[in-house]
């Protein structure tokens, strides 16, 4: 099996380069297939290697393959290597299982399209990127990932280029990832400087090694040599996961993002490339544990990005924004429980929030296949009857994204808040439970604004219709995954044991040692009764969201009683445009006024202009020397003779 | 047998002649003839050290500067001729558009 990892990779790739070169020739929707199919490979041979790893002991489960001797400059040495191990294996799965599944659900979605073979090309190419990314065995080949699903992301953006809007939040998504990707780069800059390699096996085993040492010497993590440096390298990465995975302060390209097909927002902007930074966070487990600084960071953005993001999706009335705020929200959850220590608990969000998240989407998908392309809930309601398959489906990943049991999201929802009560704050645990608390409300009023009351659209012009089995079967499928995802990861007071955190630990176990500070006691009781405040959170969330939504129909005036905290949440902070006012327009004057019209214009073209300038009139005079006739030239010639051999004779 | 002296100064006068014609006449067909005397001044200076030296060497330079000189006198003549036959002149001196 362990001979067929190249084709994981390969296969997608190939059905690019078909579809690339052929896809626009192609009838039907032949091309939809080709991809499908190959991601489908893709997933069967990660499964393959998933049941293999399985089979043996704990410590011979990682896989490095070594394919091609890539970058060899003094002694760095980069190849192209790829290691496989507990936590890329969970990724390469959900990257290649919900991919495949969403590849099905786009060939019917994105039917009788005008770009239907090139928007597979893109979403090809993003698999294989997003393979890259979490396969590498080194934080360059990760990087070429990295850019490489940022790539796919801004074409898929923009997919529909004919549309000014989408063109410009594709830029945005590109310009916003670029600020974070500064930071990989100067952090593995710095990587280089301090550890000689980027390779992944060496630079977490000289993080090991510092470990030790900092033990031995019994100093605190965060003092000693090498504290600072590892600081600044641990800041830099999180800055790059903060464009990535949409973070305050870089998440605003994420809900303009939506712009993208919706297939496009399930795969890219929820299930898989924004969940990069959390790979990648885990991935350098040691390296945070030894930054207790970065680690506060990384608690306090993810948890103030929970609740921030939280707050903006309660009053939007666009079905993808409500869904895209609450990915971002939902991706601070994660980096919560990374910065409080807890690795695994980050990663299993990851994981139970792909299924529920991309079922979410995909089930907007459909609504709005139904609706003729209208994403406003104010115009949709009633549609239970309608679309009942994509109801249930959305019922069920609602129901877990709020955090109900036995959902997937309860668990690791619930993982993470006991994780930063037991081992970050109160504080942290209190704004992990009101964003909750908002999740689980705005969730439902989307369900009930959506599915419920009466129609608010023209009910005799069309009739919405349930969507064919190609988009149904993702759903259901995504679906039971929300629903028993989450006892993979059940957490010890269960009894069972968390499974999800045995099969981790080899990979993340040392660093959420360090990483976890004493913090309170590990108490049943009270993680039991967390437990408890958590659901009856949700449980109040919803019947909130149940009690002023399920039959209104005139919402948007009742909301706008709120007065300023509603504008000020629907308006999304205003952030946008304080950006804009803040940094945008000011490097768009200092660019058009200074860079511009001083610095190239002047400066530069004057350099440019003036160097001719010179040469014509230097040249003017002297060309006067070549009158075209002979004779002269011949002068010149017995003059010249006449100096050579003067100096000759003379010295 | 005069000195080698002797040889040497013929030969400079006629290549300063030579020179002079080159530099300051405007018949085409003049100049030519005195780029003829600038390579026999030359081929004397090198006949003089040849039989100076004891070495054949000049000498067969000599046959070489010759045998240009004849390839040369055939082109060049060819080139006045044509220039005639365009500009009914041979004043180098009006052939000057060949210039800025």
């Amino acid at each position: 099996m362990t001979d067929l990892i190249p084709f994981i990779v390969l296969v997608p790739l190939a059905a690019f380069v078909i579809n690339l070169f052929f896809g626009s020739k192609m009838k039907g929707s032949t091309a939809g297939w080709i991809a499908t199919i190959a991601v489908f490979i893709s997933f069967f041979i990660t499964a393959g290697i998933f049941f293999e790893m399985m089979g043996r002991p704990a410590e011979e489960r990682p896989i490095h393959f070594v394919m091609l001797d890539w970058i060899h400059v003094g002694r760095v040495q980069v190849n192209l290597a790829y290691l496989i191990d507990q936590l890329s294996i969970i990724f390469m799965l959900v990257i290649t299982g919900v991919g495949a599944f969403i590849h099905l659900y786009s060939i019917a979605y994105m039917k009788g399209d005008r770009g239907f073979w090139r928007f597979f090309v893109y979403l090809n190419l993003f698999i294989v990127m997003m393979l890259q990314l979490v396969m590498a065995d080194n934080y360059l080949l990760t990087f070429l990932g990295w850019e490489g699903v940022g790539l796919c992301s801004y074409l898929l953006i923009g997919f529909w280029y004919d549309e000014d809007k989408n063109n410009n939040a594709a830029k945005k998504a590109f310009i916003v990832n670029r600020i974070g990707d500064f930071g990989f780069l100067v952090a593995m800059g710095a990587m280089l400087y301090q550890f000689g390699s980027l390779n992944y096996l060496d630079v977490l085993g000289s993080g090991n090694n510092m470990v030790d040492g900092v033990r031995h010497a019994g100093l605190a993590l965060g003092m000693g040599s090498g504290a600072t440096i590892i600081t600044i390298i641990t800041l830099m990465l999180f800055l790059g996961c903060t464009g990535k995975s949409a973070q305050i302060p870089l998440y605003v390209w994420l809900p303009d993002a939506m712009a993208g097909p919706t297939p496009v927002s399930a795969l890219i902007h929820a299930a898989t490339m924004v969940t990069s930074g959390i790979f990648l966070v885990a991935r350098s487990n040691i390296l945070f544990a030894l930054a207790p600084t970065t680690l506060a960071v990384v608690a306090a953005v993810g948890a103030v990005t929970a609740i921030f993001a939280a707050m903006i999706g309660i009053f939007q009335n666009d079905i993808k924004k409500v869904l895209a705020y609450s990915t971002v929200s939902q991706l601070g959850y994660m980096f919560l429980a990374l910065g409080v220590g807890s690795f695994t608990a980050g990663v299993f969000h990851v994981v139970t929030h792909a299924f529920f998240k991309a079922c979410l989407f995909l089930g907007s998908g459909a609504v709005i296949l139904a609706m003729h392309h209208e994403q406003d809930m104010q115009k949709m309601g009633g549609l239970k009857k309608y679309l009942p398959i994509t109801f249930g489906t959305f019922f069920i990943a609602t129901l877990a994204i709020a955090g109900i049991p036995p959902f997937a999201g309860f668990f690791s929802k619930d993982e993470i808040l006991w994780q930063a009560f037991s081992h970050g704050s109160m504080v942290l645990w209190l704004i992990g439970a009101i964003a909750a608390l908002m999740t689980a409300f705005y969730m439902f009023r989307a369900v009930f604004l959506t599915f419920y009351g009466k129609e608010r659209f023209d009910t005799h012009h069309h009739t919405p219709h349930e969507v064919d089995w190609k988009m149904w079967l993702p759903l259901v499928v995504l679906a039971i995954l929300s629903t028993a995802g989450g006892f993979l990861g059940m957490p010890s007071v269960f009894g069972a044991g968390n499974v999800f955190e045995q099969w981790l630990e080899p990979v993340v176990g040392k660093g959420t040692e360090i990483a976890m500070t004493a913090g309170v006691a590990e108490s049943p009781a009270l993680e039991w009764a967390l437990m408890g405040v958590s659901v009856a959170i949700a449980l109040f969330g919803i019947l909130l969201a149940m009690r002023f939504y399920k039959s209104r129909t005139t919402l948007a005036k009742q909301e706008a009683q709120l007065g300023a905290a509603y504008q000020l949440m629907h308006n999304k902070f205003y952030v946008d445009e304080i950006y804009d006012k803040g940094i945008v327009q000011p490097l768009y004057s200092i660019s058009k006024n200074f860079l511009w019209q001083i610095i190239d214009v002047r400066v530069i073209d004057g350099i440019v202009n003036g160097l001719a300038k010179i040469a014509e009139i230097g040249s003017g005079s002297i060309r006067r020397i070549q009158t075209g006739i002979a004779q002269n030239y011949a002068v010149l010639i017995v003059v010249g003779l006449f100096v050579v051999v003067g100096y000759l004779v003379m010295f | 047998m005069a000195p080698l002296s002797h040889y040497l100064a013929v030969s400079a006068i006629l290549f300063v002649i030579g020179t002079a014609g080159v530099l300051f006449r405007r018949n085409a067909i003049i100049v030519f003839m005195c780029v003829e005397l600038m390579l026999n001044a030359v081929n004397l200076t090198l006949i003089a050290f040849s039989q100076f030296l004891g070495d054949q060497t000049g000498q067969i330079l000599v046959f070489f500067v010759m045998t240009v000189a004849a390839a040369e006198a055939a082109v060049g003549l060819a080139i006045v001729i044509a220039l005639f036959r365009n500009r009914q002149t041979v004043d180098i001196a009006k052939v000057n558009i060949l210039k800025w």
